[in-house]
């Protein structure tokens, strides 16, 4: 009989991984809590480094899934896992399904920035989130203010949520510092005479092309980079934002008036993610991802048998990297079906 | 009555060392107490004052009235040995008096008393047998307490007991053997003269049955003097050298003496009260939530004793009052921290970047304060209400203005403190406004203690019971099902605790957690802890978190902006500050915007 995986969370790691699976030759069951598969993907507009648009990724990730025939259960959340055989049985929707091994992909969070109170979102109309612009450039590309006008000055806070002991999460969440450095260039494309600044702790341009997505955003595009935390926003009566930032290269303090406020919100594990960890009792990493077995020798197991993890439940990932992932761990699944077959 | 015996020297050595000792203490500490404090004792002696001292030696130095409230089986113990010597050193004078129809003898007659007398015939012997016999054994049973309590501390409310230094381990043992030897050689004294009460006696006769009394007797009334006398010596230098001091701060402290900004003698007498109860290590979240009792207010005392304070020590404190709150002697603990501090802090502030504006005039002044500037729900909610009433207010800190003073006098700096409070005072006073109000606990409490404004300061929570209570704003009152967390600079700092309350519950349902009012717990993100990283803060607001949600409520509601924050990471349930809960309550009620109001009308 073919062995069974159960998947929880279709976004990138959990469709990728499903349909490589069934192509090594197991049953799939993916389970996702949405009406779509692709998670965060379904918000964005165009991917960093290429530009690329991100419904083309979501098409790959689509079409592979329905042509592996895999099993994917819609609208569907899990209320409880138990052991069972060797194996466990999980508590899907209103299914009781069996399983020989499970993918954990339930990914992360954007962190909630109201928690941030001292940058007013969800106070000020003008501060908006990296999200909230995506949704601006997905719906043809218009950037507004509160009174509908286009703004001529615009900011972007790095690392909001992220790197900070304040609110509890100190690690850095990697993808904001590229994703705010794309997003400041096509705000340029769409309005090119508007002054767009970015206030930043340093900048982590990790991946190739990254640090050339920087310079362009300079050269081409003519983007301000400032160093320097901002520590709080205030709310002009015309509806402009004024930011007090510590220019750290300057050595003083700087006020300043912007017309819209983005915010760069980092990771935190998603609600599914501390949820299921929690039913299974996990082991967490000290920021509350999911633990990997070993962390250069084994990053798919878990402290559980048969327990699997993939992608940005586990820490801060870009695309590339969540899909190398998944990939690493349907390797590490089949070896751990095929040695347990024996 | 031949009343001496070789024996009665190491009692007699003891008593004469501890009074020797104690009056040079006492007699140097009032040479060197500033010169106002020392008129404040002249003028107190001569008042009426003075019964509310004695009253109240009686109440706390004897009964123990303030450990009885903390835990009754703790106050028990406490009074029987207190209450219970002192009535048997009364009653033990007068027995001897009488006896000896001699109103001066020796200190040392009513303690061997039953040693040298052994007649019984006297017809007050009835009453003093018995009642001495009985004070014994309450004092015993006291003694027993004390054991048990060094065994199962948690019997007494005590999750924690005090760990002691050399002289008190000295002074507590021979304490422990007073009472049992008194018993054991009265006893045996009794088993040959039968000359004790239903205790003694008892005991001595059944002791006679197989004891050879006779010759044990010399030996036990030689162990108690030994072990009195001991007691005496080790006092002054141990924590029993809270009992006399006790005394004398009870004094001072009516005639209206206090440790401010200064340590001062009557600081020193401050420590040297304490008696090491230990209630403060429990009270401190720095011991509940993060394992450490180092900095607890009971060794901190015992450093500056010892003259030893460490400057990580001094820091290492929130100034959150729950310790003070629950010492039973009363001491201003969080002053004394203040004031190590003080003397620690360099003063190499600059002060030049205040620049005076001149604010608007109205009726009321509103103050933000920098913390409320970070939490801007908090603000907008205020400025609603405040137009919604149609009040007449100006906004003083709109722009960010100067902070209130308070941190920095947090830190121990008082003199730069000054300089913002001065500051702000004028600038307060420039407005004209008959009402002062706050958003901030932490303003609010620095306002209040420390500007000595010649208006009325009100924090938002009062302002806006006020316009409920006149009718210039409609409430609607949901079924939500809340819970207040008592700011500490709010609560036990400024004794705010039911205006919050009253205005809440015409918002929501308010619930209850064990730690309301007085006995509010810190929610960890204190401005007076510079030792602690944001990890322990985090640490200590999550062991809030949980004691907050015992009943299942659907909000956390606070009524200071930096509570707010400290409590909105890892939030089980939404967190809001008592001003939005009313802003969003606020009814379309029919009254006109610009409609102004006396200040009078409005919190009258
Ligand atoms: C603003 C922003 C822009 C970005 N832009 C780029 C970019 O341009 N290029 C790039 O490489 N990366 C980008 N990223 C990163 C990218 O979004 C992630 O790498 C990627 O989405 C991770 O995929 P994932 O499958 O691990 O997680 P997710 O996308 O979070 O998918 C998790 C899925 O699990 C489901 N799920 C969760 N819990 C449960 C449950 N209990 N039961 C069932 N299902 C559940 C969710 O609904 C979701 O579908 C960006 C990130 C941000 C924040
Ligand atoms: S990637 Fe950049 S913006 Fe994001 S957390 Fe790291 S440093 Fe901050
Ligand atoms: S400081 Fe107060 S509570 Fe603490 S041990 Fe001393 S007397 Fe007891
Ligand atoms: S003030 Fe608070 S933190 Fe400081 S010692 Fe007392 S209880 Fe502990």
């Amino acid at each position: 009989m073919k062995k069974h995986v159960f998947i929880i969370g279709g976004g990138v790691a959990g469709a990728e991984a499903a349909s490589q699976l069934v192509k090594m030759g197991f049953d799939v069951t993916l389970a996702e809590k949405e009406t779509q598969i692709g998670g965060k993907l379904n918000q964005w507009d165009r991917l960093f480094p290429s530009k690329r648009k991100a419904a083309e990724v979501l098409d790959f990730i689509n079409k592979n899934l329905v042509d592996s025939k895999a099993r994917v259960l819609f609208n569907t959340e899990i209320s409880k896992i138990s052991k069972q055989n060797g194996g466990y049985k999980i508590y899907a929707g209103i299914e009781e399904c069996t399983a020989d091994a499970i993918l954990i992909s339930t990914g992360y969070d954007v962190f909630n920035a109201r928690i941030k109170e001292e940058y007013g979102y969800g106070i000020y109309e003008n501060v908006i989130t990296s999200v909230d612009l995506e949704e601006m450039f997905r719906n043809g590309n218009k950037i507004f203010n509160s009174n509908k006008e286009e703004p001529k000055r615009i900011g972007f806070v790095h690392c909001v949520g992220s790197r900070d002991e304040k609110v509890g999460n100190h690690y850095c969440s990697q993808v904001c510092c590229v994703t705010a450095v794309k997003q400041a260039m096509e705000v340029k494309e769409i309005l090119p005479r508007a002054e767009v600044y970015c206030f930043y702790m340093d900048l982590r341009m990790f991946g190739l092309q990254f640090e050339d997505l920087y310079r362009e955003s300079q050269e081409k595009w003519g983007v301000n980079f400032i160093r320097g935390r901002v520590s709080e926003a205030a709310e002009n009566i015309d509806g402009t934002i004024l930011i007090k930032v510590e220019d750290t290269l300057a050595g003083r303090p700087l006020k300043m008036k912007v017309d819209l406020l983005v915010l760069m919100v980092g990771f935190v594990p998603s609600a599914g993610t501390t949820e299921i960890g929690k039913m299974l009792n996990l082991d967490l990493t000290p920021e509350n991802f999911l633990k990997p077995a070993d962390e250069h020798l084994d990053t798919s197991s878990t402290n559980l048998k048969g327990v699997f993890i993939a992608g940005t439940c586990k820490s801060p990932k870009t695309i590339a990297d969540t899909f190398a992932d998944a990939r690493a761990a349907t390797l590490k699944i089949k070896e751990f079906l095929e040695g347990s077959e024996k | 009555m031949n009343s001496f015996d070789i024996f009665v020297l190491p009692f007699a050595i003891g008593l004469y060392t501890l009074l020797i000792v104690f009056f040079a203490k006492v007699f140097d500490w009032i040479k060197h107490l500033p010169v106002g404090d020392r008129r404040k004792i002249g003028r107190g002696i001569r008042s009426r004052k003075l019964f509310g001292v004695v009253k109240e030696i009686f109440l706390e130095s004897l009964i123990h009235r303030r450990i009885f409230k903390v835990n009754p089986l703790l106050g028990y113990m406490h009074m029987s040995l207190a209450f219970g010597w002192f009535l048997l050193i009364v009653l033990g004078a007068a027995e001897s008096k009488i006896y000896g129809r001699d109103l001066l003898n020796t200190p040392w007659d009513p303690i061997f008393f039953k040693y040298f007398k052994h007649d019984t015939n006297e017809f007050h012997s009835a009453f003093f047998n018995f009642t001495m016999d009985f004070l014994l054994l309450f004092v015993l049973s006291g003694v027993f307490l004390a054991y048990l309590k060094r065994i199962y501390a948690r019997l007494f409310g005590l999750k924690k007991t005090t760990k002691h230094i050399f002289f008190d381990r000295l002074a507590i043992i021979s304490l422990w053997l007073i009472f049992p030897l008194r018993l054991l050689a009265e006893s045996l004294t009794s088993g040959i003269y039968h000359n004790g009460g239903f205790l003694t006696d008892g005991l001595g006769s059944f002791l006679a049955g197989f004891m050879p009394v006779g010759h044990l007797e010399y030996t036990a009334w030689w162990l108690y003097s030994l072990s009195v006398g001991a007691f005496f010596v080790a006092l002054p230098y141990s924590r029993y050298m809270h009992i006399p001091t006790e005394i004398l701060l009870i004094a001072m402290r009516r005639f209206g003496i206090k440790t401010t900004t200064t340590f001062t003698n009557f600081s020193q007498i401050e420590v040297y009260s304490c008696p090491r109860c230990g209630i403060c290590i429990d009270k401190c979240q720095m011991t509940s939530a993060l394992g450490n009792e180092k900095p607890a207010s009971v060794y901190f005392l015992n450093t500056i004793r010892a003259q030893k304070v460490k400057p990580g020590l001094s820091f290492d404190c929130m100034i959150c009052g729950r310790c003070e709150q629950y010492c039973p002697v009363g001491i201003s603990l969080m002053n004394h921290r203040l004031v190590q501090r003080n003397k620690l802090i360099s003063n190499g502030y600059n002060f030049q970047f205040l620049k005076n504006g001149i604010p608007e005039k109205a009726r009321i002044a509103y103050y933000a304060g920098c913390m409320t500037h970070l939490t801007p729900s908090i603000e907008k909610a205020m400025i609603k209400i405040l137009e919604k009433a149609g009040t007449d207010f100006v906004f003083i800190d709109k722009d960010g203005g100067a902070c209130c003073g308070r941190p920095m006098m947090l830190s121990g700096n008082f003199e730069g403190a000054e300089k913002l409070i001065e500051f702000n005072r004028n600038n307060i006073l420039k407005s004209c406004a008959d009402i002062l109000v706050t958003s901030c606990a932490i303003c609010y409490k620095v306002f209040k203690s420390n500007y000595d404004l010649p208006l009325k300061v009100l924090h938002h929570s009062e302002f806006i019971l006020e316009l409920v209570k006149s009718g210039k704003i409609n409430i609607n009152k949901s079924g939500l099902r809340a819970v207040y967390h008592d700011p500490c600079e709010l609560g036990r700092g400024s004794k705010v605790y039911e205006e919050p309350r009253e205005l809440l519950s015409h918002a929501l349902e308010l619930v209850s957690t064990g730690y309301d009012r007085e006995n509010a717990l810190c929610c960890g993100g204190s401005l007076g802890n510079i030792m602690l990283g944001y990890e322990e803060k985090n640490k200590i607001n999550a062991a809030v978190w949980k004691e907050m949600m015992v009943n299942d409520p659907e909000m956390l509601v606070t009524a200071c902006p930096l509570c707010k924050k400290t409590f909105n990471k890892n939030a089980p349930v939404p967190v809001r500050d008592i001003a939005e809960i009313i802003a969003d309550a606020v009814q379309i009620s029919p009254v006109k915007p610009n409609h102004q109001l006396a200040p009078e009308q409005i919190a009258g």
